[in-house]
């Protein structure tokens, strides 16, 4: 259990069917630490964005555990999730902005949901949207915005509350290799301040621009190790549960 | 109805208790869709004016109530003039007499023929057609039946030609039409009130069907449900606000109108049927009622959209 109070998520054994179908997620099971950065990969339809959807608490596993921060979340009452919530950045598949909202008032969503005083979102949402490129477009509102731009702004408001776990659902899928790489090293550096980085992507190229990170395969909806055990590169004192190897 | 000032009025104000005024500018308003607020607007004026309707009926029936309970007219029906003079004389002795009786008022020859000329001409009166004697006679109680046949009996010996009528009698039918005039306004009132609710209802529903995508993420974010019921239920409370306001102008407005259309008439009866301090009170919670049934709407959608969320 000591393993799992370190973790900061822990999925033990989870499925995942959505209404009757079969199980689109099986018996996963595996341990993120604290500081590590993850890829997630996997063909279409493998099962990336259920898996994540489990991680940002926005479904329910059909079977399994899951604990996160040292709670178990899948018994945990409704009320209590929205705390668990602000804890983590979310870059959505579909970035999922907010259309009536400036992409300034988009990015400090997070801010405001947890009540940060107003006047301390000025400068940091100011700051990000300049990291991601987008400080002359901070008016406009999501609907003209490129795929690109309304990406970057997803990602700039994932990141904004410096979350203890980041999720991001192919977050370069629709920019070009050079802010793809830019990205990453917004990751990278969100990283390094501690903040756990899980990147869902079916781009491989991306996988060896983060040489620390630690690599998880699905395929058709199973962990490719079914020890659930990550280790790429191997790397000592790192994600490593032991086992397997 | 799409005006940008004010939606981020409502964004300021839907999360002003998580971080102050400007903290809000999160959810863009929820605004009614459409005709709603019209809708609202013209449900609450039908109200007010029906509300108005019954009230100022009710405040007519009971002054005229008052007025003619103690009432009685006793009239000497006697084809002889000095015959019925003697009687009306003889029962203003038996009226003066009677511990039951507070006031009373033999109706001058003037009054009467004033009152008779439109129906029997200049100087009537004075010759061919015998005309009744009237007095007035205000009763210490009421002028129930049996008042009245007491009063009749008393009077039976000394003034046989004398007949004694209740106000309220001869007025019975009249209270018979305003108790249904007045049956017709609840009826109004609590059929106008079902369907305001119903679209005060639909509207805030539909207000929160087209931003379900918003509230999810906000819900993603880690907002609360008390956050996201919040910030819709202010921002559709505000716009039942503005119809109601409107609402209750237009039935004011139309109050007047029939008002003073009313006082046209002239008729004490009608002049007992204005609106006391109370009736306002009641007539200006009509939009109130708009609003609160919003805002509980708004929220328990909100709330019922939020449980299906994880
Ligand atoms: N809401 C849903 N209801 C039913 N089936 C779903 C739902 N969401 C996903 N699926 C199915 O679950 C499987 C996995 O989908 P998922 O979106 O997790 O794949 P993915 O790995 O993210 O794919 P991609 O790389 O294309 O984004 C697919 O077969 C998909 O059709
Ligand atoms: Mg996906």
């Amino acid at each position: 259990m000591s393993d799992s109070d370190s973790a900061i998520v822990s999925f033990d054994n989870v499925g995942l069917r959505y209404g009757t179908d079969s199980e689109v997620l099986r018996d996963i099971s595996f341990t993120l630490y604290p500081g590590s950065f993850y890829f997630l990969t996997g063909a279409s339809g493998a099962g990336k964005t259920s898996l994540l959807k489990l991680l940002y608490l926005a479904q329910r596993p059909s079977r399994g555990a899951i604990r996160m921060f040292g709670t178990d979340v899948i018994t945990l009452p409704r009320g209590r999730l929205p705390e668990f919530r602000r804890r983590l950045g979310v870059v959505f598949q579909d970035f999922r902005l907010v259309p009536h909202l400036s992409a300034f008032d988009n990015v400090a969503l997070p801010l405001r949901v947890s009540g940060v005083d107003e006047a301390d979102v000025a400068k940091p949402v100011a700051d990000m949207l300049d990291w991601v490129g987008l400080s002359h477009r901070h008016e406009a509102r999501p609907a003209t915005l490129s795929g690109g731009e309304q990406q970057r702004v997803a990602i700039a408001r994932a990141v904004i509350g410096r979350p203890d776990l980041l999720v991001a659902d192919e977050p370069t899928g629709n920019v070009d290799p050079e802010m793809a790489l830019k990205l990453l090293r917004l990751f990278e550096a969100l990283n390094r301040l501690g903040t756990t980085v899980v990147v869902a992507t079916h781009d491989v190229h991306l996988l060896k621009k983060v040489p620390e990170s630690l690599i998880m395969r699905l395929d058709k909806g199973r962990l490719a190790d079914p020890t659930g055990v990550l280790r790429y590169p191997p790397r000592a004192g790192r994600g490593a549960e032991g086992g397997g190897a | 109805m799409s005006a940008r000032p004010g939606l981020n009025r409502a964004l300021r104000r839907g999360f002003a208790p998580f971080g102050g005024e400007r903290a809000a500018r999160l959810v863009p308003h929820a605004r009614l869709a459409g005709p709603m607020p019209w809708v609202i607007a013209i449900m609450v004026a039908l109200t007010v004016i029906a509300a108005a309707g019954g009230l100022a009926l009710q405040n007519m029936a009971d002054n005229a109530r008052a007025e003619l309970a103690g009432g009685a007219t006793v009239q000497v029906l006697e084809a002889l003039e000095q015959e019925r003079e003697r009687q009306a004389e003889a029962v203003e002795q038996v009226l003066s007499a009677d511990p039951d009786v507070a006031t009373y008022r033999r109706v001058p020859e003037a009054e009467l023929e004033a009152l008779l000329e439109p129906w029997l001409g200049v100087g009537a009166t004075d010759s061919a057609v015998p005309v009744p004697a009237l007095i007035d006679v205000r009763l210490r109680g009421v002028a129930d039946l049996a008042a009245v046949e007491r009063l009749q009996a008393r009077l039976a010996e000394a003034a046989p030609g004398a007949r004694v009528d209740a106000q309220s009698s001869w007025l019975g039918p009249v209270f018979g039409v305003i108790a249904a005039l007045q049956w017709l306004a609840i009826a109004l009132v609590a059929l106008l009130a079902l369907t305001s609710a119903t679209a005060v209802w639909l509207a805030a529903r539909s207000a929160l069907g087209s931003n379900r995508n918003t509230i999810e993420i906000i819900h993603l974010l880690g907002g609360t449900d008390g956050q996201i019921a919040r910030i819709f239920q202010r921002s559709i409370a505000q716009d039942a606000l503005l119809g109601g306001i409107a609402g209750l102008a237009i039935g004011l407005a139309g109050m007047v109108v029939l008002a003073r259309q009313f006082r046209q008439l002239g008729s004490g009866m009608v002049a007992g049927g204005g609106l006391a301090p109370v009736d306002w009170i009641v007539l200006g919670a009509i939009p109130l009622a708009g609003v609160v049934i919003a805002t509980i709407t708004a929220r328990v959608t909100v709330l019922a959209a939020l449980r299906k969320m994880l």
